[in-house]
């Protein structure tokens, strides 16, 4: 039996064209629809399914953010999460916040919480980073278990099944562990209407990193955020004559 | 759109072919060879496997007494429009309608640029009397956009631009052959939205949206194209451009003929450009799926969504849960929010501000299911949630005609009487049917009625047919929603107009069109 704790990250919704500001300091976020990041929700379904098999006896959602990151609490909390922790961070200082701050708050958090478990979404569909979970458990110095497709109990601990290029890797670990959820671990479900209703009534605790110790001084500045390269437009050309002659004046062949 | 690529392999990886069959239509083309009658086959959908069989001759189809094709005239068209806008060969994307069901045998695709163009061949077409069948993005799906027999295909996709779209008033200008997507992101573009949203929107046209007055899932809050569309300019079969194009929601001067051209499936001009009233799109968008446990429910909740969300409501649909239950057994990448309940409804709200539209549809829900006529269900305001959600909603059409045979029907039905037909139905059809379910705009009292069979009989087919049109017809239903008559029901017209409308429905063609060379075999017998 076990204690999960899960991080949830607010980000752009996928559905969202993501502009980038005219003054190239960052994306435009003011009035942009965001959600819970894809791949925490599959970490929350995956510890909301360990409770329900009693493999886990209470499930712990954290988010670090900004005010409104409290909302993707909420909605972990509607999937099933038991009870929430906000660790609040200005908006302008959480711009420039890196998985390094991240994983010292969860893993500070973990130790709090007496967690057994903790699991995070791969990455973040916005900034892609892909290090909060490793980081997280060289902080802890607890193994880790990353791009998780399958988790099962065994005696000795979890089984666990990996994406890796080219195919599928079985490892077995030790609880406590850091684990990060990968695309096909599972489906995740809708939050129900009755659920969400129960989901406003379970508590939320908000924090501050200072609360927990951690120096969030920026360690980085952010000098330009430019949009990808326009694709050029094609041309049609009359004949194949005329094809080749235009590769070759391209210097293509 | 990031998380959109991963999520596909997910899909593809969790359901072996789904993408790659999505499109496929059952298999079925041996039916049309062992019918009977050229009725039996009519209003079927998702026929043939690969290459149904010439429609000309399947349905018995006497071709008008129109001149044919020569060289002479493919010479002119290709001095007319250049070589490359005029196709004589690999014609089959245009001989075969979207459902495999029509295939035509036209030799001759022409590929105007502009609105003269278009005038200067229909001029001559006038005058040689050839036939001419006008195409957008082929999507229709009562055979009205492709050739019977060999009509030469008009195809207005090079005139794709929007010409202007005025942030101010709202109104866009744009060519008929825009791709009806491309369109809204143009209109997005400036924070406006086109009042027409349907599944086929990423190959649809404008043209041939207005051609057909399409309907869709946002005419409960928008209206149909009647009200949406202020002008139209349209080619009329002896070439003569008819100017109808307004900038002005007000314009009562003379007869209003622009709406003679919409619903009017190309029979009696071509549309080459239009004027939209575009509404400002909501900044917040959400939706509700919720299951109930009778139609009784299903129709309080209705009621209960107009009142209580009336001015943020943009779409109502109703799914049964036979017509759910196969699009999930088919497509395994759908994730349905909730299961176990006789009806489902999709209910989106749209509105300027997020915080106040959550609280409404909160308190419609929880209102529901106070009273018990709201069982369960999920609620969401996330974009790619909801695109999820409306994804169940498309992929119930194309669940049914996945591995069977579907009779598809398109009605318009009172509410107090809109599912009692699905249950008659069922009844009627007995152990010949496998599935007999509806689904639909149940905000615009829009049905699609739909009866599963393992494949084509004719025992099935006599029970179906034309049952479903008298029982249409005596409840003053329309036999046709929002697909439009075509060729596919041209036969059953009579049902829902007297013959004194078709007889001024003919006249009007013939005053339009005297040589009858636009869109023949279509609408009017």
């Amino acid at each position: 039996m076990a204690r999960v704790l899960v991080g949830v990250k607010r980000v752009i919704d996928y559905a969202v064209k993501v502009r980038v500001k005219p003054d190239k300091t960052g994306v435009v976020t003011q009035g942009v629809k965001h959600s819970m990041n894809p791949f925490d929700e599959i970490a929350v379904e995956e510890a909301v399914k360990m409770k329900e098999k009693k493999l886990a006896t209470e499930v712990i959602a954290v988010s670090v953010g900004p005010a409104q990151s409290a909302e993707v609490i909420r909605t972990a909390m509607a999937m099933g999460a038991d009870r929430g922790v906000h660790v609040e961070v200005p908006q302008a200082e959480y711009e420039l916040l890196q998985p390094i701050h991240i994983s010292k708050i969860l893993a500070k958090l973990a130790l709090d919480e007496k967690a057994d478990l903790v699991i995070l979404g791969k990455q973040a569909i916005d900034d892609d980073a892909n290090q909060t979970a490793q980081m997280t458990a060289a902080v802890l110095n607890w193994p880790q278990g990353t791009f998780c497709n399958k988790i099962e109990k065994t005696d000795a601990g979890l089984t666990i099944t990996r994406e890796i290029d080219g195919g599928l890797e079985t490892i077995k670990t030790k609880i406590p562990a850091v684990l990060s959820a990968d695309l096909r671990l599972n489906t995740p479900r809708y939050a129900t209407l009755p659920n969400i209703m129960k989901a406003k009534k379970k508590p939320l605790k908000k924090v501050t990193a200072k609360d927990l110790g951690i120096d969030t001084t920026p360690r980085i500045d952010i000098i330009s955020v430019e949009d990808p390269p326009v694709r050029q437009a094609g041309a049609t050309v009359a004949d194949v004559d005329a094809l080749v002659a235009k590769l070759k004046e391209g210097g293509h062949i | 759109m990031r998380f959109q690529r991963l999520l596909q392999m997910r899909r593809l990886a969790t359901s072996a072919s789904a993408s790659a069959t999505l499109m496929r239509a059952p298999k079925q083309t041996t039916h049309h060879s062992t019918m009977g009658t050229s009725l039996s086959v009519r209003t079927m959908a998702g026929s043939g496997a690969a290459i149904p069989e010439l429609t000309q001759i399947t349905d018995n189809v006497q071709r008008g007494n129109y001149a044919t094709l020569n060289d002479a005239d493919v010479a002119h068209f290709e001095k007319l429009l250049g070589t490359n806008h005029v196709l004589t060969e690999d014609l089959e994307g245009y001989n075969i309608c979207f459902l495999k069901r029509i295939r035509g045998n036209s030799k001759l695709v022409l590929k105007p640029g502009n609105t003269e163009e278009v005038a200067a061949i229909m001029r001559y077409c006038n005058e040689r009397k050839l036939a001419v069948v006008p195409q957008g993005g082929n999507t229709g799906l009562v055979g009205g956009s492709v050739p019977i027999c060999d009509e030469i295909v008009l195809s207005l996709q090079r005139l794709n631009k929007v010409l202007s779209v005025d942030e101010v008033t709202g109104i866009a200008i744009v060519e008929s052959g825009c791709i009806l997507e491309n369109f809204d992101q143009r209109a997005r573009d400036v924070g406006l939205t086109v009042p027409l949203d349907l599944g086929a929107k990423a190959s649809c046209h404008i043209g041939g949206n207005v051609s057909t007055n399409a309907g869709g899932v946002r005419v409960v809050r928008y209206g149909n194209l009647h009200g949406s569309v202020l002008g139209v300019e349209a080619v009329l079969a002896n070439g003569q451009v008819l100017d109808l194009m307004s900038n002005f929601k007000k314009d009562n001067t003379g007869y209003h003929m622009k709406h003679l051209f919409i619903g009017s499936e190309g029979t009696l001009g071509v549309i080459t450009k239009l004027s939209m009233l575009c509404p400002h799109s909501s900044k917040a968008v959400n939706v509700a799926f919720i299951g109930l446990n009778s139609f009784d429910d299903v129709l309080k909740t209705f009621v209960s969504a107009k009142r209580n969300l009336g001015e943020i409501l943009s779409s109502c649909e109703l799914i049964d849960e036979r017509a759910l239950n196969t699009a999930l057994q088919q497509f395994k990448f759908l994730n349905a929010p909730i299961s176990g309940f006789p009806f489902y409804m999709l209910i989106e709200t749209s509105g300027s501000n997020g915080d106040h539209d959550e609280e409404k549809i909160n308190q419609f829900i929880g209102d529901g299911m106070e009273r018990g006529e709201i069982q369960d269900g999920t609620v969401t305001g996330d974009p790619g949630k909801v695109q999820e959600i409306w994804k169940i909603r498309e992929m119930v059409p194309l669940g049914l005609i996945e591995k069977s045979f579907c009779f598809k029907y398109d009605i318009s039905l009172p509410l107090r009487d809109f599912y009692s037909i699905v249950d008659v139905m069922r009844e009627r059809c007995g152990s010949l049917a496998t599935i007999v379910c509806g689904y639909g705009h149940l905000g615009d009292s829009n049905l699609h009625l739909n009866v599963s069979c393992d494949e084509f009989n004719d025992e099935i087919y006599k029970r179906v047919e034309p049952f479903v049109y008298e029982y249409t017809s005596k409840l003053k239903g329309s036999i046709s929603a929002e697909h439009g008559i075509g060729f596919l029901k041209k036969d059953y017209l009579h049902y829902s107009k007297n013959s004194v409308a078709i007889d001024w429905m003919r006249d009007m063609k013939k005053l339009l069109d005297p040589n009858g060379i636009l869109n023949p075999y279509k609408v009017l017998n």
